[in-house]
Parts: C-alpha cells; structure tokens; sequence
C-alpha cells in the first residue's frame, strides 16, 4: 500500500510540472515582449520536430541525420504558398529572374492554404516512406541507415540550390509577409501563430505519449532492443519503423511550416547537414525515450544558441562540439535522466532514514 | 570521343580521392564498429600539415629545395594525422565501443571542436598551398586531351598507400592480428590478442591516411577549416556502397561512386546527377544490403 500512495504522490508531483508548464506557455505573451515571443515561438516549433525524432531515436533506435529535410519540405511548402498569395497573381519574382515565362505546375498546387498544409505534411512522409521501405524492408539498419539519411540531406540540399528557377537557389523563398490577407508581423498575428505553435506543440506531445504508451509503443521499443528477437515473435520490425520514422517526418514537416511562419524565410541552408545534426543533439542533451526531455532540450539549447552564439560565435561552436561529446558519453539519458537520478537518489536517502529494508529500495526505478 | 575519355579519368581521379578517405573509415568501422565523422578534419589536419610544411620550406630553406617540400608533406601529414588520431581513440573513441550510434555525435563534436580550433588557428579564410613545379602542367595523350601531372600523381599516390594496406593487411603479422579481432573479436581475445592494441593502432593507421588524402587534396585547390565535410558524406557513402572487411569492396565502392557520380553529372547537370547517384546507390542496397562485399559471419546481429 505504501509503495502505491509513494508512486501516485510522484505521479501528482509530475502532473503539477505539466500544469505549471502548460500555464507558463499559456500566459508568456503576458509579460514578454514581441521579438521574444517571435523567438519563443520558433523555439517551440523547433521543439514539435525534436519531440517526432525522439520517438524516432529514443523509442524505436533509429538516429535520422536527414530531418532537417523533411522540416525544410514542409517550411518550403509554406513558403510557396505565402509567396504565391505576395505575388498576387503574378509570377514570383525569382522566377523571373531566372527567365521563367509560366509558373511551373508543381506551384500551382500550392494557390490554396489547405492544399499546402496538405502537402507541407505528405511531401515530407512519401519521401521518408520511400527512404523507409527501401532501406527497412532489407534490413538496412543501425549505421547503414543514418548514412543514407546524411545523404539525403546532401542530395536535397544540391538539388534546391542547384534548381534555381523552381525553388529559389540558396537565397530560398522570402519576400511574403501576408497570410490570408493580414500581416504576419503584426503583434495580434503573432499572438496567435505563437498559441497555434504551442497548442500543436501540446497535441503531438499528447499524441506521442499515447502511442509510446500504447501497445505499438511496446513494439517500437522492442524493436529498439531486440529487432530479431521482435523479428522472431511474429511481428514485421519494418513496418513499425516505417510507420515511426513516416510519424516523425511528417512532425518535422509540421514544425517546418510553422517556422516559415514565425522567420519569413526557408532556405537550403535551414536543412542542411548542420542543423539537421543539431536536432539530434537537442534529443540527446533533454533525454532521449522521454519525450518531454526532447522538447526541453530544443528550448533549452535554442534558447543558450540566440544568446551566446551572436556574442561569443567562436566558442559557442566549442562549447557545441563539446556538448556532443559530454551528452553521449557522460550524460546518455540527458537531462532528464540526471533530475530523474537526482529525484531518486533523494528519496532513496529519505526512505533509508525511515529504514525501508534494503531489497525494497530497489524496486523504485526513477520515472 | 576526347571529352568522354577526359569524364572518364576525372571519375577515376575522384574515385581515388575517395578511396583514400574511405580506406581509413572502413577499417575503422569494420573492425571497431565506430563511425568517425571527425574523419574529414583529419582531413583538414593532413591539408594543414602541408601547407605548415611548405611554410617552413620557404621560411627556413633555401629556394632551390623547395620543389621537394612535397614529398616531406605527405610524410609529414600523415604523422599529424596519425598521432591526433592515436589521441582520440585513447581520450574517448574507446568509451564508445559497442555504441556506433554514440560514438557518431561524439566523434561529429570533436570534428566541430578540430574546425574551429583550425579556424582560430589559421584564420577563416583559405589558404592556398602553391604545388611543386615538376608537378604543372600535363600529360599530352591527343591534342585534345590532356591528363593533368597533379591529378596522375594523385592516382600513384593512392595506388601507393592501397598498395601498402593491402601489405600490411595481408602479408604482416599485424594485420593478420587485425584481421583476426575484425572476424571475431572475442575469439581473437582469448587467443591472446590484445585487442585494445590492435585497436587504437588500427584507428590511428586509419587517421593517418586521412591526413594523405589532405595533403592530395592541397594539389587540387585551396583548403581551409571545412575541407573535409565536402568529402565525408561521400566517403561514407562509400563504405555503405562497397561493404566492410576487404580492401576490394571499398575500391569497388569508392569506383562505382565517383565514375557515376561525373558521367551523370555529364549527362545531367551536378544536382541532378546527385541525386541520380543516390537513387542508383538505395537500387543497388536492394539487391546486397550489405554492400557489395559482406563479412559472413554467424553471429545473429
């Protein structure tokens, strides 16, 4: 009974975190000014990307070094629909530059908002869909699969700088500033794509949870563990990790699009090797397989990054290179895991002054 | 027809830039299981050695002996090369075994933490490294087509090193130790072995050919603190593509990506013909998963 009450206090203790947390993003536009809502809210949309390779890396053991490309896909697709309703009809203006005389027939997808959100999320999934069953279906795993995924990044990065005329080249698409006719600068227009970001951010949490929680959930971090054993057991590993590594594409597509919102801008070098690997590194510092670490740990590191690296450039990428080799060798639960620990080596010393026998301490593994 | 015959040898000079790189990665990888993204700025410390090399050629010795500071840079570099690498699998490589996943980002750390101590050291901006005069101009095979000197020296110097890997793997003792801990790194350990040696010497050998490939690299253009991530993605796409645990499947590897990589970009146009290259590699990892040569082995995972 005793152990009961202990675990549903914690549960009750964790629950308040939440509550604390959800009203703190609730009431920030209260009390904090335009620019770093703005910077908040990107941070957020950062954070909705980390939260879909977390359950990618830190529940299913597939590290992606290519989602910065399925975020820039979906920040794209935004971007192309923002620049068609700027250029009222006409052609954008890169395109004339580039002496295209129609616009191509891919851009006329775009002409609408709910047909670009559409795509901003499908582009995204197909191509993980199509890397996905080509590698899984044959096993291709563990190492071999991230180096195709750092490839795919080259090969995307090439392709939307070298097709200057369709996608803009490497100054990427920018010069909107509209979205269904009000501004997106205007500080009532930013107060609510900073609650759309937060809700969204909140509902692929909640959704990720209940599948990390759910049965597939179990698989997935079967598959993780254990592929063949998974393998053994009747199940097809690589339909789980198509359906995960698709789930986690289309978040960063998400999170892509709302970016484009809060900057104004996407360009190739939004998607490359660099911050595609940065991605991974927020998982790694707030915790992987926790979820909620995921998201802490892009807010966290994003926030230090816009401090630190426009006053002090050199040693933030120091300070970055050896967060890398910190996080992973020291530290490979991340911060969460290191409160958890903390949390748990506290009750562990308070419960052995009340004198709980030793083979019961043990069976307290911290959340 | 000159043109055809001029993509075709700048498909072989690539391809053995990357066979230069890729060599280091695969044996490192194959027998450690440990994927290195700091390869490329052992890359950059290699171009770095040369280019230090030549400044002292010029500084301290006399003009006439400066046409042979080359050959002292590529021993030169692949020292540098070689004792950072020895570093690195002392100081933290060997934390990471049996972690390939953890062993990436860190290694990717120590490759940001290389780049920008380059950059404080050295400065942002390329430098250039002025190539020895017995190595201008070309070989005239027709009137219109004409080989490069830098780029045929370049095809002899990694036919050298392939050379002398393959020796050392298989004609010394210490390859066949290599071997041995590759196949079955606990049989191995039990036979007597000592593993740890075999394997810091292994990801050293490894390095220091990373740091040749640099010093090639300073006859083809300048260099400067991001030289080598041009390369990695490629290099390991090489490895993906020929396998691990011989020689030959990385030559395969490193043959088939750079002459597709310049006929498509021929055909096409670069970006296309990247992606075309990319598309060709996933088609080919559906028929051998597991490159083209594959270590049998029966362990399970």
């Amino acid at each position: 009974m005793k152990v009961l009450q202990r675990a549903s206090a914690s549960r009750y203790g964790l629950a308040t975190a939440y509550l604390l947390a959800a009203a703190l993003l609730a009431a920030a536009p209260l009390f904090t000014s335009d620019f770093r809502l703005n910077l908040l809210a990107k941070f957020l949309a950062f954070a909705i990307a980390a939260v879909g390779l977390d359950l990618l890396w830190g529940y299913t053991g597939i590290l992606s070094l290519g989602h910065g490309v399925f975020f820039g896909l979906g920040g794209y697709a935004m971007a192309m629909h923002l620049k068609l309703q700027a250029s009222g009809g006409k052609l954008p203006d890169f395109m004339e530059w580039s002496g295209l005389s129609k616009l191509p027939w891919f851009w006329t997808l775009f002409q609408s908002f709910g047909m670009s959100v559409i795509l901003g999320i499908a582009i995204p999934s197909l191509v993980a869909l199509f890397l996905g069953y080509f590698t899984f279906r044959n096993r291709i795993r563990g190492v071999y699969f991230t180096i195709l995924t750092q490839a795919l990044v080259v090969i995307s990065v090439t392709l939307i700088t070298g097709q200057q005329a369709f996608t803009g080249g490497t100054n990427g698409i920018t010069g909107y500033g509209e979205l269904f006719g009000y501004s997106l600068a205007a500080p009532e227009m930013k107060i609510a794509l900073y609650y759309v970001t937060a809700a969204v951010l909140v509902v692929v949490l909640l959704l990720s949870r209940f599948l990390v929680k759910s049965r597939f959930g179990k698989v997935l971090r079967a598959v993780r563990d254990g592929e063949n054993r998974v393998r053994f057991l009747g199940y097809n590993p690589a339909k789980f990790q198509m359906a995960v590594f698709v789930l986690s594409a289309a978040f960063s597509g998400i999170a892509g699009m709302l970016f484009v919102l809060h900057v104004g801008i996407i360009s190739p070098s939004m998607m490359g090797i660099v911050p595609s690997i940065e991605m991974v590194l927020w998982v790694a510092i707030g915790g992987r397989g926790t979820l909620i670490g995921a998201a802490l740990g892009a807010l966290l590191m994003n926030g230090a990054k816009s401090v630190f690296s426009e006053t002090y450039p050199e040693i933030w990428l120091f300070f970055m290179g050896a967060l890398f080799i910190v996080t992973t060798v020291f530290l490979p639960r991340g911060i969460v895991g290191l409160v958890a620990d903390g949390w748990h080596r506290l009750r562990l010393l308070g419960r052995r002054r009340k004198g709980v026998p030793e083979h019961e301490r043990s069976r307290y593994s911290a959340v | 027809m000159d043109v055809v015959w001029l993509q075709l040898f700048n498909g072989i000079s690539v391809s053995s830039i990357l066979l230069l790189i890729a060599l280091g990665l695969a044996v490192t990888f194959g027998q450690m299981n440990v994927i290195n993204m700091a390869h490329g700025e052992l890359i950059m410390v290699g171009a770095y050695a040369t280019y230090l090399t030549q400044r002292l050629f010029q500084m301290y010795l006399p003009a006439s002996w400066f046409d042979q500071y080359f050959l002292l840079s590529i021993l030169a570099s692949f020292v540098a090369a070689f004792l950072i690498g020895l570093l690195l699998e002392k100081v933290l490589i060997r934390f990471l075994y049996g972690r390939p996943l953890d062993s990436l980002l860190a290694t990717w750390g120590v490759g940001l933490v290389l780049q920008q101590l380059a950059r404080t050291l050295f400065g942002a901006p390329n430098v250039g490294v002025k190539s020895p005069s017995w190595l201008e101009g070309g070989l005239t095979v027709t009137s219109g087509l004409s080989l490069p000197y830098k780029r045929l020296f370049i095809l002899g110097l990694v036919a050298v090193c392939l050379l002398a890997m393959f020796l050392y793997i298989y004609r010394t003792a210490a390859g066949r130790r290599m071997r041995a801990v590759m196949q079955n790194r606990d049989m191995a350990a039990c036979l007597g072995i000592s593993t740890r040696r075999v394997d810091s010497m292994t990801f050293a050998i490894g390095s220091g050919l990373a740091g040749v490939a640099g010093c090639a690299l300073t006859l083809i253009g300048p260099i400067g603190p991001t030289i080598g991530t041009y390369y990695i993605v490629d290099a390991f796409m090489v490895v993906v593509l020929g396998g691990v645990g011989k020689l030959v499947g990385t030559v395969f590897g490193a043959l088939g990506i750079g002459l597709t990589n310049s006929l498509f970009e021929y055909w096409t146009d670069a970006s296309l013909g990247k992606v075309l290259v990319f598309l060709c590699i996933v088609a080919f990892l559906q028929w051998k998963p597991k490159g083209f040569v594959a270590m049998r082995t029966r362990s399970l995972d």
